[in-house]
């Protein structure tokens, strides 16, 4: 006997686990965020295919931003880290070949990006973006450097938690997911308005990576551990039997 | 027969911030380690059917465009198929990526899509949907990423039979899901995020 198993609709998101569109005390959701009640309907093919992304597309230093915009025998400054993690859908079952796209501040906590006029310097040998698909069942690493914390305009002085930013594909469009990594011990972390979108302490723990001494290289790197779940299909399993048993 | 029931929760959203671009668009703000933005290009080589061009706005409850949204599309080619691992039904134009992406002008807040009208796929229990795009729209201060659709207002028959607008109770809002022809091969779509013109966000 063995199992097959038929994929159904996707799950229906847990809107009381994800943030609400408005949170006023993060000002710019304000006029941003939709008044309407969203349109439900299940899945159709439409929301159940995603693009696919090879290999050949990633350069050898993407998943490495202590290199990929250094200069010829320099690198980036900071605390040199490794975050690694597997991507799972919400079966438990780990998603291979789908693209994670990462970017951060430097240590110093300022972003290579024209509209960062954070006073904290740029380092030349960082660019702070990165990128990698994923191995076998899910899993994923990059190599980097620990951003900083920095202040941002919304409630007179505000700073966010030390960060990186991903994008995430899977296998269906409705899987589709933007999120921030959080460091495990960060003061910063419980003062934040972007963190308070979440609506627990257990949504702030899934998005906060704990220090993982295993994966540490010795006199060289410490690592993060970071598992992202994305969303799954109802799966229906049938038992197979052989004909005439 | 046994169904699993889900047992992990989905990794909370978070806004993607104002610096989207330094991750997903890098050579849009400045020059990057990548060689081309994905999803910039959605047609390798010549293409079945129609091309296209959509641009628009995405604009806020006080009437701004934004300037710093990330807009993805998501489609199948001209005869209906996705180029996607789990596409059964047949093979996609190899030349068409199906998948777009796109960001608000830094100044104008305009974005743009090249690409061809899409065929019609299936939808629930099997009757054909309307020509449509998959929308998905992230900025500062989105929490979480906002899914709708791109119809096409000169579809007058195929939209009427939709299986999807046609659930719309309120049918003076499906017009917010309508791109707007204006000129062979060009199309205007305009997303609000609020206010009376708010454009209808799926929940899928
Ligand atoms: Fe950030």
């Amino acid at each position: 006997m063995s199992l097959s198993v038929q994929k159904g609709k996707f799950i229906p998101r847990d809107r009381e686990w994800q943030p609400e569109a408005l949170t006023p005390a993060y000002k710019s959701s304000v006029k941003r965020s939709p008044q309407a009640a969203l349109l439900s309907f299940p899945s159709t093919l439409s929301e159940e295919t995603s693009p696919i992304f090879n290999n050949n597309i990633l350069g050898p230093l993407d998943n490495d931003l202590i290199f990929n915009h250094a200069k010829p025998g320099e690198s980036a400054i900071g605390a040199r880290i490794i975050v690694h993690g597997q991507i799972l859908d919400e079966n438990g079952i780990g998603i291979p070949d789908t693209l994670v796209e990462f970017w951060q501040a430097n240590a110093g906590g300022r972003y290579r990006h024209k509209n960062d006029r954070y006073l904290a310097n740029l380092d030349p040998n960082f660019g702070g973006c990165g990128r990698t698909i994923t191995a076998e069942n899910g899993f994923y690493e990059f190599r980097t450097i620990q951003p900083g914390p920095y202040p941002w305009p919304n409630g007179g002085n505000d700073w966010r938690p030390a960060h990186i930013h991903f994008s995430i594909f899977g296998y269906g469009f409705v899987q589709r997911l933007i999120t921030q990594m959080y460091f495990e011990g960060d003061p910063h972390i419980k003062l934040c308005p972007i963190v308070n979108s979440l609506t627990s302490k257990e949504a702030v723990d899934a998005l906060t990576a704990p220090l993982d001494m295993k994966r540490t290289i010795p006199m060289n790197c410490r690592a993060f551990k970071f598992n992202i779940v994305l969303r799954g299909r109802h799966q229906t399993y049938f038992e197979n039997r052989k004909e005439g048993l | 027969m046994t169904e699993r029931l889900n047992n992990l929760k989905e990794s909370p959203s978070q806004t993607a911030g104002p610096y989207v671009h330094i991750g997903c668009t890098p050579n849009f703000s400045s020059k990057s380690s990548y060689s081309y933005d994905l999803g910039k290009t959605m047609k390798i080589g010549p293409v079945l059917g129609e091309e296209i061009t959509i641009v628009g706005y995405v604009f806020d409850g006080a009437g701004a465009p934004l300037c710093d949204a990330m807009i993805e599309i998501w489609q199948p080619d001209a005869a209906g198929l996705f180029p996607a691992t789990n596409e059964t039904r047949g093979i996609a134009d190899p030349n068409f990526m199906g998948w777009g992406r796109s960001t608000s002008d830094m100044n104008t807040g305009e974005f743009i899509f090249e690409t061809v009208k899409p065929g019609t796929v299936p939808g629930p229990d099997g009757v054909m949907q309307a020509p449509h795009i998959t929308v998905w729209v992230v900025a500062r201060g989105i929490n979480i990423g906002l899914h709708t659709r791109i119809y096409f207002n000169d579809e007058t028959i195929a939209n009427s039979l939709d299986p999807i607008l046609s659930q719309i109770k309120n049918q003076k809002r499906v017009e917010t899901l309508l791109a707007l022809k204006k000129g062979v091969g060009r199309y205007q779509f305009d997303i609000h995020l609020q206010g009376p013109h708010e454009t209808i966000f799926f929940d899928i």
